[in-house]
């Protein structure tokens, strides 16, 4: 479902010097459907990186990057704003949203763009809500105040609101307490048993042991930095 | 797909001075593109060239047409633009007093653009136009009331109500939160998001406000002195900016 050939990527800081840094180089990476593989690596090793990389948010200077029929790499924006809507979800660690609107619908917006009824689509929203043990009277809120956890399973929420072929998820029990943190884990093990490709960063070795087929070490992308 | 617009090496001269120049791109069916770029930069020269507001100096601005297919907006006749003007586009300014018509009632500055394209039953017009105070967040007592004694919000909200209300396809904003308070801002940005997916709207919008952009805007083109010097995705150009001016520009936000 995701195929990664001889990925690169370099930041130049045109206003410090233009100062070119070197994050990645060589990257391989294949994830079947249904297959979920963990990414590790100290920190600043590029796993945020990569996965920014696949979902189109970082540009590649130079190999592949395939999910489905798409090459992120060399895709127009419109092909990818269609694969993001339709194919790869991303639970990042931040919740962004328009100001004022409530809970419910930014759970629901994900089905809602891809024209699912209202109905069905905030059906799906306050099942994922329920499970994810965010009270009821809350759901008519903007989850702009919400606490930091109660935020993080917003996002979770709306991630897992569409079953995505294929899903990028940053830290997805961070900040979780245990009840919820198994919640989430289920989920990502329904997805998986749904046929979802499914790659993930855990600092939680425990969660990650169980829901990951394998684990894939980033710093074998690094590039060798001269000293 | 045919793209609904497609803009092809549009330049515009102030004299010797440069207005914007070397401009293409293609907007599809439901996209919403953001300008980006600091004052002076041509954003709003560019807007105008599009929206036959200005006329270019040079190259073409093809919109698909319900009728003829894509058409070159910059050589059709004045009739025609102005018929294309009060149809499937809409012009929503930064002032709102810009847009509307100040002496006449909200409900009729809404009533007007339906009149234009033929509605001539009085009770359908207003019927339409209290629906679209509705959706807007005007309360339907107030559509008798004359938009001078409307708040900067509400003002902002009627010339939205007044542009959508003929179903166009596409809608040039320029700045159309500029000069509101933040909370009516997110109240309008909320407002225009729920429209462009419920009506299918591509729009083009024309802000400095980067935050603004990240929340309405499917790809984003960032202009300085006149040229387009990135476009892109939208959180791809904000959040790995690869010309020296969009790094500036996005690392000078202020942060709350």
């Amino acid at each position: 479902m995701i195929e990664i050939r001889d990925l690169e990527k370099s930041f130049i800081l045109h206003n410090q010097g233009a100062a070119v840094i070197p994050v990645m180089a060589g990257a391989h990476l294949d994830v079947a459907a249904g297959e979920c593989v963990g990414l590790t690596g100290v920190s600043g090793a590029g796993k945020s990186t990569l996965m920014r990389m696949i979902y189109g948010n970082y540009l590649a200077n130079g190999g592949s990057i395939k999910v489905g029929e798409v090459d992120v790499a060399r895709a127009e924006p419109r092909e990818i704003l269609t694969l993001r809507r339709e194919v790869l979800g991303y639970v990042s660690q931040f919740l962004r949203v328009v100001p004022r609107v409530p809970t419910l619908t930014v759970v629901a917006e994900p089905l809602l763009a891809l024209g699912t009824p209202v109905a069905e689509a905030e059906a799906r929203a306050k099942e994922l809500l329920s499970q994810l043990n965010i009270p009821e009277r809350l759901w008519s809120l903007s989850p702009t105040t919400f606490s930091g956890g109660e935020q993080q399973r917003v996002n979770i929420a709306r991630g897992f609101a569409h079953r995505y072929p294929a899903l990028l998820l940053d830290e997805p029990t961070a900040s979780l307490d245990a009840k919820n943190r198994e919640v989430v884990l289920s989920l990502i093990e329904d997805a998986k048993a749904g046929g979802a490709a499914i790659i993930g960063i855990f600092h939680d070795e425990a969660a990650r042991d169980r829901v990951c087929d394998r684990v894939v070490d980033v710093t074998g992308f690094t590039p060798v930095r001269a000293a | 797909m045919t793209p609904l617009l497609q803009v092809r090496d549009i330049a515009k001269f102030y004299g010797g001075r440069i207005g914007c120049t070397d401009v293409s791109f293609d907007l599809y069916p439901g996209e919403v593109l953001g300008i980006v770029g600091e004052s002076g930069s041509g954003k709003s020269t560019l807007l105008n060239c599009l929206a036959g507001h200005l006329p270019p100096d040079q190259g073409e601005v093809l919109f698909d047409t319900r009728a003829d297919g894509p058409r070159d907006t910059v050589t059709m006749s004045e009739p025609e633009r102005r018929m294309l003007g009060r149809t499937d586009w809409a012009f929503v300014h930064q002032h709102a007093r810009d847009g509307l018509r100040m002496g006449v009632s909200a409900g009729g500055n809404v009533g007007e653009r339906l009149m234009a394209v033929g509605a001539c039953h009085y009770g359908d017009i207003r019927e339409q136009a209290l629906d679209w105070l509705d959706r807007v967040e005007i309360s339907g007592d107030r559509i008798d009331d004359r938009p001078s004694a409307f708040s900067g919000g509400m003002q902002q909200r009627l010339q939205i109500a007044r542009n959508l209300v003929t179903g166009p396809r596409l809608v040039f904003m320029d700045e159309p939160t500029g000069g509101l308070d933040v909370s009516v801002q997110a109240r309008l940005l909320d407002l225009l998001r729920g429209l462009v997916r419920d009506m299918g709207l591509s729009a083009i919008i024309v802000t400095h406000d980067l935050a603004v952009v990240r929340l309405l805007a499917d790809r984003l083109m960032v202009m300085k002195s006149g040229h387009v010097v990135e476009q892109g995705l939208t959180d791809q150009v904000l959040d790995d900016p690869q010309h020296g001016y969009t790094q500036l520009l996005v690392s000078s936000v202020l942060q709350v």
